[in-house]
């Protein structure tokens, strides 16, 4: 009787080969197996649905700035007033911390000028997301000393209460920590005065 | 739990840890190096695909908690849309509807290859009995999970179940009541059950260890029935059963996908479709399909109380069969009689099954009282008689010999 024998004399290659074919296999059913439990935790189709508003401009006031919700975070929207505009004109380049207009609807390589922080040469109205790019809380409006200043109170501008990083008038960073200026959304003029974000 | 080990940390640092943590020990002697009968056919695979179902259902449950909403004016409506929206989401949860079905198809078979090669008897009945009680709370885990997407059948499979406990004299009212949270099945039954269904599998996979480990002081049991009587009879589980196990593991999962992917709901009711309405009861009722047989002995009682008792017997009395089965022989194929009545029993579980599916009218009922009757006779009368009256057939010398006995003369393999 030969049973079991017979093992030692196998082509040790043979038995490799197999081993290492059954193993491989094992390992593509098992990531093939694990991608579904992974991008289950993605944005589903509901969320994605809701991934666009729009919002009209005509009832924001000269200097009012109102914050409304898009993709779970503050979008904040502000009416500027000339001098908000002159004064973010005013900086040079130079001064900046990031030259990058973080403007999603800016060409490539623009620099981080007034004009390229907003849309459709419509200086009046900056839209940009209010989530400060150091940690990702909220900063507050009219606040820190890249504002316009007339009196005792501040005009534009922008004070994260967190870590104290200040933006100007354009929402660019100005002071640390934050390292980059708060971004401008992908959004399109629908008419004069209404936009669509996302 | 048994004998010294063969582990032998080679490295420094597996010596150091081995005299702090002797888990790479544990896991050789018990998961690799493991003696075990060297004749296990594939009816005991079903304990390792039992195991890997009870991580499938795990690792899909956890996931659809992550998009599930156990309230009830919200719950039928989060699982439409992990149906629709969530990526894969249509899959997870056919994954874990149909798990449940596969994992009972699985128990059940488990279960009756227990019986047959008397796998309960001595020295293994605290391994059985332990089975029994993973088999009731598999139970009530999946009622409470099907409870959980809060259609027309879960709302009222739910208040059907609850009012069992109804039955119990004078404090039957206050129990159930108790259960609801309520006057009725409402959102504070949804959410303990909620609660309950995600704790019950992790205390499944404690007691699920304590099975384990009561078979591996005895070892395997095998289709001869007859004790290890040396390494002659024995195969290190490891590449073994590893194999064997892992093979059937695969064609398991084929079966699996098949309803998971092309019939996902054949198993399911379609009235669970239709969000929960407290004010209307479907036409016809009926529990999911692996609760049928219990709910046929239910039906079959014209008595509330004694029904109830009748359904409860019959699974409890599985905790008892240790003893009610005299015969000293474990292996059914060694029982003529036996063995007759063994499948007689079978067919009579399945009829059951096939009851309980049917409206309680016409010749259903008297078949339903017939079949389970016979159910209880089997375990009361037929068994303990059985195995006083039957002469067994002669067993074989050890495993070995009778593995050696099965194999006809192999031809020398060409060197």
């Amino acid at each position: 009787m030969r049973l079991v024998s017979t093992a030692v004399h196998e082509d040790v290659n043979r038995r490799d080969f197999l081993m290492i074919a059954t193993g491989a296999v094992a390992g593509v059913g098992a990531a093939l197996t694990a991608w579904p439990f992974i991008n289950q935790m993605n944005p589903d189709a509901s969320v994605l649905a809701l991934s666009s508003v729009e919002v009209d401009l005509a009832p924001i006031a000269e200097g009012q700035a109102v914050t409304i919700k898009w993709r779970g975070n503050p979008l904040i929207i502000r009416h500027r007033s000339q001098a908000d505009i002159d004064a973010a004109k005013a900086v040079k380049l130079s001064d900046l911390i990031d030259a990058n207009p973080r403007n999603a609807n800016a060409k490539g390589g623009s620099d981080a000028s007034d004009d390229n922080r907003v849309v459709g040469g419509k200086s009046q109205f900056l839209v940009m997301l209010g989530v400060c790019t150091h940690l990702g809380c909220v900063p507050v409006g009219d606040q820190g000393e890249y504002g316009v200043v007339t009196g005792n109170s501040t005009t534009g501008g922008w004070l994260c209460p967190c870590h104290g990083s200040q933006y100007d008038t354009a929402g660019r960073v100005r002071r640390g920590p934050a390292p980059e200026n708060l971004p401008v959304p992908p959004y399109v003029y629908l008419t004069d005065t209404k936009i669509r974000v996302g | 739990m048994s004998g010294p080990s063969n582990y032998q940390p080679t490295s420094a640092v597996g010596k150091w840890f081995h005299e702090r943590l002797p888990i790479v020990a544990f896991v050789k002697d018990h998961a690799l190096d493991f003696p075990t009968p060297k004749n296990l056919n594939y009816w005991w695979t079903f304990g390792g695909i039992l195991a890997v179902m009870l991580v499938v259902q795990i690792i899909t449950g956890i996931v659809l908690v992550m998009h599930y909403t156990p309230q009830a004016d919200l719950a039928f409506n989060s699982v439409e849309h992990i149906m629709r929206d969530v990526n894969y989401g249509w899959m997870l949860r056919y994954m874990h509807m149909n798990g449940a079905s596969m994992f009972f198809i699985a128990v059940y078979i488990h279960m009756f290859r227990g019986m047959y090669y008397g796998s309960y008897k001595a020295p293994r009945e605290v391994l059985w009995m332990i089975g029994v009680i993973i088999y009731l709370i598999m139970m009530a885990t999946a009622f409470m999970g099907y409870v959980l997407p809060w259609g027309q059948m879960s709302f009222w499979g739910a208040k059907v179940i609850t009012n069992l406990f109804s039955a119990i004299p004078f404090v039957g009212d206050t129990v159930t009541t108790w259960l609801w949270g309520g006057y009725s099945v409402d959102n504070p039954t949804l959410n303990r059950f909620f609660s309950l269904h995600y704790l019950l599998p992790f205390v499944l996979a404690g007691i699920v260890f304590l099975h384990i480990w009561a078979l591996h002081v005895p070892g395997n049991n095998n289709p001869t029935g007859i004790s290890v009587k040396g390494p002659q009879d024995t195969i290190p589980f490891h590449p073994y059963y590893t194999m064997k196990d892992g093979f059937a593991i695969v064609v398991f999962f084929i079966f699996y996908g098949l309803f998971v992917f092309y019939g996902p709901n054949y198993m399911g009711d379609a009235v669970n479709y239709v969000p929960a309405n407290p004010l209307v009861t479907p036409a016809h009722i009926k529990p999911e399909w692996y609760y049928l047989p219990f709910y046929a002995i239910l039906r079959a009682v014209p008595d509330k109380l004694l029904g109830v008792i009748a359904m409860f017997s019959s699974i409890l009395i599985l905790l008892a069969l240790p003893w009610l089965d005299t015969s000293k022989v474990r292996s059914g194929t060694y029982r003529p009689i036996f063995k007759g009545f063994f499948w007689v029993f079978a067919i009579v579980c399945v009829g059951l099954g096939y009851i309980g599916s049917k409206p309680p009218e016409g010749s259903y009922v008297l078949w339903g009282r017939i079949l389970a009757f016979y159910y209880f006779f089997h375990f009361i009368v037929i068994l303990p008689l059985v195995g006083l009256l039957e002469s067994p057939k002669p067993l074989p010398a050890s495993i070995s010999d009778d593995v050696l006995a099965k194999k006809k003369p192999m031809l020398a393999p060409a060197e």
